[in-house]
């Protein structure tokens, strides 16, 4: 079968060569990816950079220009239609009706999935339980706060049981406890077997993923588990060393630390700067170097590089790539 | 699965629910055609009478004072003032203060009683043409009468006696004429405006994307929305009927039924026509401009003012595409003419056909329709 893998299974979504024009603007090219059955996969990139459209390529809601996907097995260019009845979508904008109830909305997702009377009250119940909808069951959904509108369109879009949920940017504008709550409902969900694909701009929640890709002007840059890409050559090179060196004065150390010799790159972190250094440099002559310069200098430690740093090393070489390209 | 229709029971579950949470606009959308209707009504008679008319009248004889007599009593014309110059009867015409103005010459006794022919100036404002109209078919009327009354012997018949009925409407009441065709101007207003704005809600709210997601289909989703909005205009027109019978006593005289089941599918046309409006629009601004471009044409090429023979050959055409033509053809029928099934049922037909034709070109469109990320 076209769509097993080495080791026989199914994958939930496979991407080959995905590609989208609109007119002459590619916004997606050339994008392959696979994603396994049970992960939460994480899709990052900026605004713009072709998330959602793929995301729509994936759910049927675009036609693609090019390439092939599979979902849950199917072919989206010729199945979308069993498609759609095995995936959840939540869109960036939650797409709830304000003016029904929570009980409503639910009835009548439950209802447009051809659930039978029996399973839609069952599921509700299941969900309500779930999501802890209870208390709010017969407010209107425009009086929900955005945490619970967010919990109410997440549970809309499981009540058929769907083994794929597609979740566009789940936690843009929710506070960070509900963001925090809705992870763990995502882990104990993907417990049960569920698949996820987020998009999200939060690094920390990038960490959180079992399986990240980066997506850059419409093509995939960095795609593995967030340990293995924090192992990439490009972004910890042979030889060098990350470091954090924190101080209150971040901008003066940034421009002075840029002139160093023997450190490659530098970015500023809240009241840190995270650079990446040679081997052979030595941490206290760098504090050293510092200090004598009159900047204030906290500590200097080495760091495992985060998401963020990987993110930022390959968009940096991403963009130098291009540049050479158009020169 | 095969059906086509798929998601409709949910779709139109939620839109009863939407309508019912948001009486405003129901109750909004209902009393509106009731405030037009008894504006028209009221307020707009389509009979000419008593025009604003000034006199000079030179001679001043009896003949010519026995001539204004009958002129004022075709109840056509008021005569509102005399003036002495010609000068004056322009000028009042001019300003706008009379219509008309008559001009009876110095020698009008004379010539009468010399068996010669006198002429009589009528003067008319030509800015409303069915005033005008109504001036010169009375004032000619009028002189035909004179002249005919000095020629012939006294209780002499005619030869040629024209003896005009007026069918269906022989008092010549304006709400007769003006509220059949305005019930099918005010539900074309109402279903068009609700469909179109209650999918372009579902546009700016994202929520017609979620649904794009979902195994619904195009025409589930399109009938689950239609239909709902099919019950509220059908509420609306026995609404409009009982005011019409009971308030401004236009009599009915077909049957009832035959009328509600021939507004069936003139609603279904109306409300498809919404849909397509709302599959352009992106957002409820527009589709308030949207939905406002059928109604002229409803207004002007349906016969409802202006009526259909006159209209120039290519709009001729124009008339036979607007749903409105056909079911103002239906009230009349129904209402006034007594019409039954077998006269109306082409236009029943021809109803139906435009908007199946309208819900296929909506639901293509949403089959097509891509969402831009």
């Amino acid at each position: 079968m076209a769509t097993a893998t080495h080791n026989g299974a199914v994958p939930a979504i496979r991407a080959e060569h995905l590609v989208r024009r609109f007119g002459k603007f590619t916004a997606v090219n050339d994008v392959s990816f696979r994603v396994e059955k049970g992960e939460i996969f994480g899709f990052l990139g900026p605004n713009g950079s072709g998330k959602t459209t793929v995301i729509k390529m994936l759910t049927g809601l675009l036609p693609l220009s090019g390439g092939a996907a599979w979902v849950e097995g199917l072919d989206v260019r010729t199945d979308s239609e069993s498609v759609r009845e095995r995936i959840g979508y939540m869109s960036q904008s939650f797409s709830l009706y304000y003016d029904l109830t929570v009980g409503e909305n639910l009835q009548f997702y439950g209802r447009i999935y051809g659930l039978e009377p029996a399973r839609l009250k069952r599921r509700i119940d299941e969900i309500v339980q779930l999501n802890g909808l209870a208390p709010y069951f017969d407010r209107l959904a425009a009086q929900l706060s955005g945490g619970w509108k967010q919990r109410l369109a997440l549970g809309c879009a499981m009540l058929h049981e769907p083994t794929l949920l597609f979740l566009d940017e789940p936690t843009a504008g929710i506070d960070p406890v509900a963001r925090r709550q809705l992870w763990d409902l995502l882990f104990e969900l993907s417990a049960h077997g569920i698949t996820f694909f987020v998009t999200t701009h939060y690094m920390d929640e990038a960490e959180r993923c079992n399986h990240v890709a980066y997506i850059y002007f419409g093509k995939i840059i960095a795609d593995g588990t967030p340990n293995s890409l924090r192992e990439l050559p490009e972004v910890q090179p042979p030889g060098t060393l990350r470091v954090e060196i924190t101080t209150p004065e971040v901008t003066r150390a940034l421009r002075f630390a840029r002139q160093l010799p023997g450190i490659r790159s530098a970015t500023i972190f809240g009241q840190s700067i995270h650079a990446l250094i040679d081997d052979h440099f030595d941490l206290h002559e760098l504090r050293e170097e510092l200090l004598k310069n009159g900047i204030a200098v906290g500590e200097v430690r080495p760091l495992a590089p985060s998401l963020e740093d990987v993110f930022v090393e390959l968009t940096d070489k991403h963009q130098a790539l291009l540049e050479a390209a158009r020169a | 699965m095969l059906n086509i229709f798929r998601g409709f029971g949910a779709v139109f579950y939620k839109e009863a629910l939407h309508v019912r949470r948001d009486a405003g606009t129901l109750f909004f959308s209902l009393t509106m055609p009731l405030l037009q209707m008894f504006l028209l009504g009221f307020g707009v008679d389509t009979n000419i009478r008593q025009i604003n008319t000034v006199v000079y009248n030179a001679d001043g004889r009896r003949e010519s004072r026995e001539l204004i007599d009958r002129l004022k009593n075709s109840d056509t014309f008021h005569v509102i003032r005399y003036v002495s110059n010609d000068q004056d009867l322009n000028d009042a015409i001019i300003a706008g203060r009379a219509r008309v103005g008559v001009k009876i010459p110095v020698d009008y006794s004379d010539r009468l009683l010399h068996n010669m022919s006198a002429q009589v100036l009528v003067l008319i404002d030509g800015s409303d043409s069915s005033v005008a109209g109504q001036a010169i078919n009375v004032t000619t009327a009028i002189g035909l009468d004179e002249s005919l009354r000095r020629v012939l012997p006294d209780r002499a018949a005619f030869a040629v006696d024209m003896r005009p009925k007026l069918l269906f409407n022989p008092d010549s009441r304006s709400p007769n004429f003006f509220l059949p065709g305005l019930t099918a101007i005010m539900l074309l207003n109402v279903t068009t405006f609700l469909t179109a704005f209650s999918i372009v809600r579902e546009k700016e709210r994202g929520t017609l994307e979620q649904l794009f997601v979902t195994p619904v289909r195009p025409f589930g989703l399109l009938l689950g929305k239609l239909l709902p909005y099919l019950g509220i205009g059908f509420f609306e027109l026995c609404l409009i009927l009982f005011f019409m019978r009971f308030v401004f006593l236009v009599p009915i005289h077909g049957s009832v039924l035959l009328l509600a089941i021939l507004a069936l599918p003139y609603l279904f046309a109306a409300l498809s026509l919404g849909i397509l409006i709302s599959s352009k629009a992106n957002s409820q601004a527009e589709a308030m401009q949207l939905a406002f471009l059928p109604i002229l044409p409803s207004v002007f090429f349906s016969g409802y003012i202006f009526p259909r023979e006159t209209m120039p050959v290519i709009f001729k055409p124009i008339s036979y595409l607007i749903p409105a033509t056909y079911f103002i053809n239906i009230t009349r029928g129904v209402i006034l003419r007594g019409a039954g099934l077998k006269h109306l049922w082409t236009d029943g037909l021809a109803l139906f056909l435009i908007g199946t034709v309208l819900l296929i070109l909506a639901a293509r469109r949403f089959q097509k329709k891509v969402i831009m990320a």
